[in-house]
């Protein structure tokens, strides 16, 4: 931390690794933020063991645990963040770097919160709490934008380290969370008595998930486990989206597959318009290539029953069983 | 993604079945290719935990490390994958051409012809997706700084003979796979999403058996249907009947079928090693081959369906006629073979870890040129291609409607005909702009003079500079007459190399300065720690 970090603080002979434990999320959060603002008054270097910190998410308090936090001599603090994927040669997947990345980002949004927390409690009032340990009176405790990334060095099982800066996923994260809808009014929006508990009936539980309205892009396979459901709602409605989140922004108003094919094909959308003037322009050049080739014949009944947006799940679920061999 | 390849996309969804997206093969596909299908263990870096391989779709060699933990097995793997890989790559070193190379002349700097070797052809790759040549070239990082008994005596723990060597091939590989246009090692979902346009996004093009049942669809099922089933059909123990590509495998058969098997290995390994009679241990080494045979089983239930899968993939492939610039990109792979070869033979040292500045410079400089390259041959070479690139206004087809002859006004006025082309596209045409058109497969230039209006499509008017021969008639065949239907296009057909960088030894103080002594000394391997061993 100090070599890749902080080069100019004197380096650590021994640091201070506060005990955090305590009853519950709400009381571990508690512990680190009074720990938190020990460290800060106390100056030298404090590491905070799996610390706790409350984020809050769409109007719901979303309890967050960091491998841990470094509280630097100058009383800035930074995130440290453990991962398994190896650091081959100083480099590694910059997928994996970036999703480490994007979470260390959010736990420097809610350290952020508790550095103003702590900030302003010390103004209010002078003689308890916090401003008992003296140190944050009315100045902010800075949150450092660079992460410390831990990872398996090479192929074996030391730990090596490198400064990541989070500067632009903490901006990005930020912004997401002011613009999330609350969960109040997605609840608003709902019938009521709508449960979700999984103990529920899974007739019942398609039908509550269903109530919920989603937007489903191929990116959400990757992270969510409801993405196959969504996926397949959205490829019933024909939703462009579901080819990727790119495709929506060639094609003006047009949202779904069939309403693109026929303003591609003439058979509707206003010539005037640019997106459909490009699709049939596009369509006139595609077919003009492919002219030459002979055309690949459909597979039986396959045109039928695609389009037909209502079979499709039912269609699903029979296509899941039965048939053995791997295509 | 061009509106034309999202019109595919669409139609595909519409028909059921993947949709032509390349009218021919934009890459070579070898006669013989090495097909490798690897799988990794969850959670280890660089540690294999089997693979198939070989030449012949009827016989893959089944290669498994029974514990991948345990580094003299997985030593042993390595090994034998050399003993597959190695002879591969051998057959195709020693069968030479004679060919001419430029080089730079070292005492005058000029730019000379040397005679030099190539090799006939160069052995290919495949592996089922793009995490494969990522984990080739993981592998390759693994092994190409170790050392073998031979080569240091003092090593604590030698790597067999050959793996090194190995590991030297398996970076080229991947190093050569980042070249825009090569087919040295190649993805087969890659080439496959080259080629086709199916239904779903390209993120879910990335699984093999869901990108296949686009293509060809099993009788009686459509591409989505059969897509799905791919993705997420279970069997009866719960297992994917289309086990991922790899290199990583299913968790539920990591936890359900691999870590028992494992287990039940790692049990009987320890009741050997106690053993305390010959009779004892010849019960114990029967479990011992029952437990690693169960290994082997189950890497192989994972690695056959994909096998087969490149195989088919392949066959789909073979079906499309070569694009014509094929064969000029496969000659750069055959340069970048043999070179590889030559380094090989002449004794460098491993590739190092971190290019230096002038390498990294270079690399990148030429992949640029690579990339450029490429774009142009394939909509050359692709109607279909070239469409996207006429629907972007950077190339433009049509008929020329007039031909009239100009000369320049120099002392020797040499022939400008000026064309006029009546086309339906709408390229983004400045003053002056060079326009290029392929004749007899060489790039024609042409100037854009002006355009007169004729409705909806565009009247251009064009000078023709060059490319028709010295006289002051131009040659028969190189003007275009009246009624001929021409391809024009924005972008230069052939690529000029940029500025020549400095030798390493010249490296500006800006990029780090000269090597210096630190890159003299050889680079060592990674030290072996305590954990690494079980």
């Amino acid at each position: 931390m100090h070599e890749r970090l902080d080069p100019r603080a004197e380096p650590p002979h021994r640091a201070h690794v506060p005990d955090l434990t305590a009853d519950g999320p709400k009381g571990r959060a508690k512990r680190t933020r009074l720990a938190l603002g020990a460290a800060v008054a106390d100056g030298g270097w404090t590491l905070l063991d799996h610390p706790m910190l409350a984020l809050d998410v769409a109007g719901s308090p979303a309890f967050l645990e960091p491998d841990a936090v470094v509280v630097h001599p100058d009383g800035s603090w930074t995130v440290v963040e453990i991962k398994s994927f190896p650091m081959l040669d100083g480099s590694a997947d910059p997928a994996k770097v970036g999703a480490a990345a994007r979470q260390a980002a959010v736990y420097v949004l809610a350290l952020e919160r508790v550095a103003a927390a702590l900030a302003t409690d010390g103004e209010d009032d002078g003689e308890g709490g916090e401003g008992e340990d003296g140190g944050v009176h009315g100045r902010v405790p800075a949150v450092r934008h660079r992460v410390l990334l831990v990872c398996p060095k090479d192929f074996s099982n030391l730990p090596t380290a490198a400064a990541v800066d989070v500067r632009k996923q903490r901006a990005v994260t930020a912004r997401q969370l002011t613009r999330l809808t609350r969960l109040e009014d997605i609840a608003d929006a709902l019938p009521e008595g709508t449960c979700f508990a999984p103990d529920r009936p899974a007739g019942e539980l398609v039908e509550a998930v269903e109530r919920v309205p989603a937007t489903y892009a191929p990116d959400c396979l990757a992270a969510c486990e409801l993405a196959f459901h969504c996926r397949d709602r959205s490829r019933a409605d024909g939703a462009v989206a579901t080819l990727g989140r790119s495709v929506r922004a060639d094609l003006g108003g047009l949202a779904t597959v069939e309403d693109v094919l026929s303003a591609a094909h003439g058979e509707s959308g206003d010539p005037d318009d640019p997106a459909v003037a490009a699709l049939r322009r596009a369509a006139a050049l595609r077919a003009e290539a492919l002219a030459g080739l002979p055309r690949i014949p459909a597979p039986a009944g396959a045109h039928a029953t695609e389009t037909t947006a209502g079979a499709h799940a039912t269609e699903t679920t029979a296509a899941l069983q039965g048939v053995p061999a791997c295509p | 993604m061009s509106l034309i390849a999202t019109l595919g996309r669409m139609e595909a969804v519409r028909a059921g079945q993947a949709q032509p997206a390349a009218t021919v093969c934009h890459r070579r596909l070898s006669a013989r290719p090495l097909v490798f299908v690897p799988l990794t263990t969850a959670g280890e870096a660089g540690a294999p935990l089997g693979a198939l391989v070989g030449t012949d779709p009827d016989a893959p060699r089944l290669l498994v490390v029974a514990q991948p933990r345990d580094r003299d097995l997985r030593f042993a793997f390595l090994a034998e994958l050399a003993d597959v890989v190695l002879p591969y790559i051998d057959g195709f070193a020693a069968d030479v051409e004679a060919a001419e190379r430029t080089e730079t002349d070292p005492e005058t700097g000029k730019r000379i012809k040397v005679e030099a070797e190539l090799c006939a052809d160069a052995p290919q790759l495949i592996v089922p997706s793009r995490a494969g040549i990522d984990f080739v070239r993981l592998l390759g990082r693994s092994m190409r700084f170790r050392r073998t008994a031979e080569q240091d005596p003092e090593t604590p723990y030698p790597a067999p003979p050959r793996v090194p060597l190995l590991g030297r091939w398996l970076t080229h590989f991947g190093e050569r796979a980042r070249v825009p246009g090569s087919s040295l090692l190649l993805a087969l979902t890659d080439v496959l999403g080259l080629h086709w346009t199916t239904g779903q996004s390209s993120l879910e093009d990335q699984h093999l058996g869901a990108l296949l049942a686009w293509i060809a669809p099993p009788d009686g099922l459509s591409g989505a249907r059969a897509a799905l089933r791919a993705e997420l059909a279970r069997g009866a123990d719960d297992q994917l009947l289309c086990p991922p590509a790899g290199p990583a495998t299913d968790p539920a058969f990591d936890n359900r079928l691999l870590a028992p098997a494992i287990e039940r290995y790692d049990r009987a390994r320890t009741a050997l090693a106690a053993a305390e009679d010959g009779l004892e241990a010849d019960d114990r080494l029967g479990d011992l081959t029952n437990a690693e045979k169960a290994v082997r089983d189950l890497v192989e239930s994972r690695t056959l369906p994909t096998w087969q899968a490149v195989w088919r993939g392949l066959d789909l492939l073979r079906e499309l006629p070569e694009g014509a610039h094929v064969a000029d990109r496969w000659t750069r792979d055959r340069w970048s073979f043999t070179a590889h070869r030559d380094r090989v033979a002449a004794g460098e040292p491993p590739q190092p870890r971190r290019d230096d500045a002038v390498t990294a410079a270079n690399k990148l400089a030429s992949r640029e040129r690579e990339q450029a390259r490429l774009d142009a041959q394939e909509a050359l070479d692709d109607p279909l291609v070239m469409a996207g690139r006429r629907l972007a206004g950077e190339a433009f087809a049509g008929e020329v409607v007039d031909v009239v002859m100009a000369y320049s006004e120099s002392k020797r006025p040499s022939p400008r005909p000026l064309i006029t082309v009546r086309t339906a596209d709408r390229p983004h045409l400045g003053e002056r702009a060079k326009v290029y058109r392929s004749l007899d497969g060489r790039p024609q230039t042409a100037e854009f003079v002006g355009t007169q209006d004729a409705g909806d499509d565009a009247v251009l008017v064009l000078r023709i500079v060059d490319k028709m021969g010295r006289g002051k008639e131009p040659e028969a065949g190189s003007v275009p007459e009246r009624g001929d239907r021409l391809c024009f296009t924005l972008f230069e057909h052939d690529q000029r190399g940029g500025a020549k960088l400095p030798d390493p030894e010249h490296t500006p103080w800006t990029h780090g300065g000269p090597p210096g002594e630190e890159a003299a000394v050889a680079e060592t391997a990674d030290p072996v720690t305590e954990e690494d061993v079980l």
